[in-house]
């Protein structure tokens, strides 16, 4: 079987958000970068996969981004996933460049499975995957949680409003991960080593365009401090009072 | 032939979802603006209640309908919807930013060749120019975006446009769907044993470390059920194993905007604090006075959480008795 997964380069979730002084991206001034937490579902899947299907399975992470990108490839690449590929950009990029671009480096090379995170913690968007399926004619399923695959046919649950979903279509497709799906495993010593000696090729993408375009990134302006009413539970009947007479939310 | 604006209304089981009178009236507010026509697509089966839609504001209804489309098929539906918006010529496809809204809006997109923004809370249009604006981060920085392509695909929160109804009332197409295309389809929904989900609830009562363990979540259920409020948890209770991580708050769980958040033995993780800080009131219940917690709530009580959990649930009892 062969199988990509899509990586992305995220600051930390603990990252605190300061605005750049372009007011169009943060300021990346001591901000840790890390793999997409989600895409370390992705990751795991892929290679869970492989180990089932054996034989001449290969897995290949690949990412849109700066040469700072390839640390999140070694990451793939220190967990078993056997090649990266980096298709390189300076530019800022929306989910429509990056799908374009994963979708013309993916078409030629006779995927079964290409997976994603569901979505990647800076831009919360939740759609590279499906527009990458879309423009590749793959078969999409987004947020899953449980996958399997026999012969051609796979079956996933996705996680929806108030429950989950049985989804049934066929290969080749895209799924995205979520949370859940399964416990992703620590790199080894010895698969950082091996990591080192691992190709990641790199390509430089032209001819692509966004289809949005940021105008301003702001922080949302601060609550205004709140009060803390009591230290026991006399305090209840007041607090209950202000929700229903104040707030007027129950 | 004026310019339109189709909106994608969604049903679940046979009826319309609350965001479909929300995104009705968005797509009224800037059909207005711009002098455009909305109409609006629905697929399923027999749909209930699809009359309390019609007055809404929408130029039309075209209800698209198979028995076999009353659950979603992304294969199915991106042609129905692709198609409609084709045919009527749509420069805006607007979307729920639900679980189906997600799945389906770049589907969509991608056939039509156009731009996407998603999630959107606010917008303002100036020179017949729209700008969204959407939460980036988990909520922690607000971005404003504005489309480089002919057609624009966007989806709209649920939970954050106030519905309006006018006195109008729209006709309703019925176009019955032959052979649609299921080779992607949900096959079975299963629901969650919790009553009411994170994402859609009005009221949410989430439970920290501080409840101390799996055991005395009952407190946080019993006070959710008098408010008719749904079960959330912070990211260190459910990697604990203490609660399913559908309940989770916060970045790497679900980003939430209810009219009421009540964290309980919650200290206020960035990362949780990023999901639920657009409730629109917070009140938090913890035990230790410094906790960032106390920063963004509007109502805190610092106190012992196993004592006024309870006298909570009771006076939230006897005031709906």
């Amino acid at each position: 079987m062969k199988i990509a997964v899509c990586v992305s380069h995220v600051p930390d979730t603990a990252t605190k958000i300061k605005i750049g002084s372009a007011e169009k991206i943060i300021d990346p001034a001591g901000v840790t970068y890390i793999i997409n937490p989600y895409d370390e579902f992705a990751v795991e899947e892929a290679l869970k996969l492989k180990e089932k299907f054996g034989g001449d399975s290969e897995v290949t992470a690949v990412s849109v981004g700066n040469d700072a990108n390839k640390e999140t490839i070694r990451k793939a690449l220190a967990m078993g996933v056997d090649k990266g590929i980096l298709l390189k950009t300076d530019v800022e990029t929306d989910s429509y460049f990056v799908a374009s671009a994963l979708s013309g480096e993916l078409k030629s090379g006779g995927y079964d499975l290409i997976l994603f995170g569901k979505q990647s913690v800076d831009f919360d968007n939740s759609i590279t995957g499906q527009l990458t399926a879309e423009m590749l004619g793959y078969n999409c399923i987004s947020v899953v949680v449980l996958l399997n695959i026999d012969g051609n046919k796979i079956t996933a649950e996705r996680e929806i409003e108030g429950g989950r979903e049985v989804i049934s279509t066929e290969l080749p497709a895209v799924i995205t991960a979520q949370k859940g799906l399964n416990e992703p495993r620590y790199a080894s010593l010895k698969g950082i080593m091996a990591a080192k000696k691992k190709v990641i090729e790199e390509k430089v993408l032209t001819d692509i365009q966004n289809k949005t375009e940021i105008l301003k990134l702001r922080l949302p302006s601060p609550k205004n401090p709140g009060r803390i009413i009591g230290t026991d539970k006399s305090a209840v009947p007041e607090l209950v009072r202000l929700l229903r007479e104040e707030a007027k939310v129950i | 032939m004026p310019k339109k604006i189709l909106i994608f209304i969604e049903q679940r089981e046979n009826k319309l979802k609350k965001t479909s009178y929300e995104t009705a009236t968005v797509a009224h507010s800037i059909a207005s603006a711009l002098g455009y026509e909305t109409e609006a697509v629905v697929i399923g089966g027999e749909i209930e209640n699809i009359n309390t839609i019609q007055s809404y504001g929408l130029n039309k209804i075209v209800h698209f309908k198979n028995s076999d489309l009353i659950n979603y098929s992304s294969s199915a539906y991106k042609n129905i919807v692709s198609g409609y918006a084709k045919e009527t010529g749509a420069e805006y496809v607007i979307f729920p930013n639900s679980s189906l809204g997600k799945d389906l809006a770049p589907l969509v997109s991608v056939n039509l060749n156009a731009g996407i923004i998603m999630d959107i809370i606010d917008f303002t249009i100036n020179d017949n120019t729209i700008t969204l604006t959407r939460p980036v981060y988990a909520g922690k920085a607000l971005m404003d975006v504005k489309f480089n392509s002919d057609v624009k695909v966007f989806t709209l929160r649920p939970n954050v446009f106030k519905p309006v109804s006018s006195d109008s009332s729209t006709e309703i197409e019925i176009r019955n769907v032959d052979n649609p295309n299921l080779t992607n389809r949900v096959t079975e929904s299963k629901k969650s044993e919790g009553k009411l989900d994170v994402a859609e609830a009005d009221i949410i009562v989430s439970g920290g470390r501080g409840m101390k363990g799996p055991e005395n979540f009952h407190l946080i259920e019993e006070l959710a059920d008098a408010l008719g409020a749904a079960v959330g948890a912070s990211r260190a209770v459910v990697d604990a194993g203490w609660r399913p991580h559908r309940e989770q708050v916060g970045q790497t769980g679900k980003t939430v905007s209810p009219s009421l958040y009540v964290a309980c033995g919650i200290s206020g993780a960035i990362q949780h604090l990023a999901g639920m800080s657009s409730a629109k009131y917070i009140v938090a219940i913890n035990k230790d006075k410094d906790s960032p917690i106390f920063n963004i709530a509007d109502y805190g009580i610092a106190g012992d959480i196993f004592e006024i959990l309870p006298a909570f649930t009771e006076e939230v009892r006897k005031l709906k008795a």
